[in-house]
């Protein structure tokens, strides 16, 4: 498995306006949110832009990591940009969208990264190469695996709009 | 079983005997309301029905509610345009609960389905806005979706995969003192359980106080839920429940009034005594940064706003207007005010509350989510700092990530608006004429 490097680390209770400021919300287009994810944070939001965040890199949050406002907008920022997000727990809303849209969201209750560290994703783990530490990945809702599977709530609803209307 | 209000509620709109906590559902959706941002649900709708050959038309239009509110009048060219693509749908799709940018008819989402009774109890009510909490006053299970699940709801008329909930017990009872309100009570709440107290639960609201609180303080209760994280808050409906459908909603249907089960089985049972409470401030930039008054009196204040889904109601207004009624908003400081809706913009215009703020210098805006979240007017400026009556005080909430916002209820909103720094309404109006 790929190493992943930490490109943030955020605390506890990061809500949708840090992700994506209210005043961008006239935006909604998927190919046109992501220059405003993490807008506040000039230089986060710099390199993005610039290109200089590899594709899959992971954000490290606390507890509660997408709280607030149901803006979808501040789940395909990220996923414009193929970022992981691996917090230790998320808000109930954000996840949901998340699952929809096919956003990489690794739940892991006891996780401990820096930003810089490399961390690697096997077995139901996150390995922390620069700290040497595992912490266990807690499974996405079992309710929503259906969704997974169809790669997101887009081709599963087509898919029981054409079951039940034929 | 024993069953919580919202299990039974569940079970009844699943066709079922009984459900239990983790239950894995899929309820039929009685009202789904979207805002501004349905713009994008209609492009995800499109998408749903790309290739399919099948025409793109919602399950049922009359369970739809579309309401402007969060930029109105536009302030650009596109969001005019995003509300000129919602305009469009909802005529094409029949959609009559359409609340467009008028005077008479339009309004603040979560004060537009109360007022027209589209709420009711017993109802799974879904909006693409967090705090569709608010609707719990009523008796509905109301939450919070992303737009995408609503395009799946808009085809489907069912809201997939809903796990029954947890569901803590939250019991108030006293008598509120003078000057505390329900605000006061929600932000206490908030404070004590934390913004992530009620992750993934549902807090159900009882005890005296509740009872005695009009459907206006039920409103400000649930609305505030979701930032204890709440996926709902609920107050079980009873007669006042009936009387504000009835009376001010004008509903003439037949309504489901019940309860939970005497001996349902809640996660936790927090107490609360209202009649201890103090004026509370969420101080930045977490809601649960709550505070006593006491601890922030005297904070200088740039901008005060009274209004939004949480407190935009009349009687907020009415509280506002009476403590600033022969009184001026301190220079230096400026004063905003959007009631929730038309409707009650009238009211407050006959009852003369709109002429004592006017008067008083405050500035009386349309009805909409105005500086709530930073999109539309009442912008602050850099290190400046706002005392408001709305619901989030996140970083660059108001507009600015350089700026602060407190968070209050109406009456301390109103007694600082008159010395432009936070104050105690208790101690401002000691001998006031013409206070409570």
């Amino acid at each position: 498995m790929a190493n992943i490097k930490v490109v943030l680390k955020l605390d506890d209770d990061i809500s949708t306006d840090i992700i994506y400021p209210g005043r961008f919300m006239a935006t909604v287009l998927p190919t046109e949110t992501p220059q405003f994810a993490f807008a506040d944070n000039a230089e986060f939001n710099g390199k993005l832009k610039a290109g200089k965040i590899p594709a899959g890199s992971a954000i490290v949050a606390g507890k509660n990591f997408g709280c607030g406002s149901s803006r979808e907008q501040a789940v395909s920022c990220l996923k414009g940009y193929n970022l992981a997000i691996v917090a230790r727990d998320i808000s109930r809303i954000f996840l949901q969208s998340a699952i929809n849209l096919g956003l990489n969201i690794l739940i892991c209750p006891g996780i401990e990264a820096a930003e810089n560290d490399e961390i690697e994703i096997a077995d139901g783990k996150i390995f922390n190469r620069t700290s040497g530490k595992n912490f266990p990945i807690e499974p996405l809702p079992k309710a929503r695996q259906a969704i997974i599977d169809a790669g997101g709530l887009i081709p599963y609803t087509r898919r029981l709009l054409m079951a039940s209307r034929s | 079983m024993a069953m919580t209000y919202v299990q039974k509620l569940l079970a009844k709109a699943s066709g079922r005997p009984q459900t239990a906590v983790g239950n894995v559902l899929e309820p039929e959706v009685h009202l789904a309301m979207s805002h501004e941002n349905g713009a994008l649900v209609i492009n995800q709708f499109a998408e749903i029905f790309q290739g399919t050959g099948r025409e793109a038309k919602v399950w049922n239009p009359d369970r739809i509610a579309l309401i402007f509110d969060h930029r109105v009048p536009a302030e650009t060219a596109k969001t005019a345009g995003n509300q000129k693509k919602i305009r469009e749908f909802a005529a094409n799709q029949g959609i009559k609960k359409f609340h467009d940018v008028r005077g008479d008819v339009g309004g603040i989402c979560h004060q537009i389905l109360p007022e027209n009774g589209y709420v009711r109890p017993g109802y799974v009510l879904v909006g693409t806005d967090s705090h569709t909490t608010t609707h719990g006053a009523l008796g509905a299970f109301a939450f919070g979706i992303g737009a995408t699940e609503m395009a799946s709801v808009w085809t489907l008329g069912r809201i997939l995969n809903v796990e029954v909930p947890g569901t803590i017990k939250v019991v108030v009872n006293g008598k509120f003192p003078e000057y505390v309100y329900p605000k006061d009570l929600i932000l206490h709440l908030i404070g004590k359980i934390s913004a992530q107290g009620a992750n993934y639960k549902v807090l159900e609201f009882h005890g005296d106080t509740i009872r005695a609180m009009s459907t206006s303080g039920r409103l400000v209760i649930c609305n505030m839920s979701v930032e204890a994280g709440a996926t709902a808050g609920i107050v079980p409906p009873d007669e006042e429940t009936r009387r504000y459908l009835r009376e001010e909603a004008g509903v003439k249907e037949p309504l489901e009034i019940f309860g939970p089960d005497p001996d349902a089985v809640y996660e936790r049972v927090v107490e609360i005594d209202a009649s201890k409470l103090s004026p509370q401030i969420a101080c930045p930039h977490t809601v649960d940064n709550v505070k006593p008054i006491d601890e922030v009196v005297g904070k200088k204040l740039n901008q005060i706003v009274i209004g939004s889904c949480t407190n935009g109601r009349l009687d907020d207004l009415e509280i506002a207007a009476k403590i600033l009624k022969g009184r001026r908003v301190a220079d230096g400081t400026r004063m905003l005010v959007f009631p929730a809706s038309w409707r009650i913009y009238r009211k407050a215009m006959d009852l003369g509350f709109i002429q004592d703020l006017s008067q008083a210098g405050a500035v009386v805006c349309n009805p909409g989510c105005g500086p709530c979240l930073g999109i539309h007017q009442g912008a602050l400026g850099d290190n400046e700092v706002a005392l408001a009556t709305t619901n989030r005080n996140f970083k660059g909430r108001m507009g600015n990530p350089k700026a602060e916002v407190y968070l209050c209820s109406p009456a301390v909103a109103a007694a600082s608006a008159i010395t432009g720094t936070i104050t105690d309404p208790r101690a401002a109006m000691v001998g006031a004429k013409g206070a409570r």
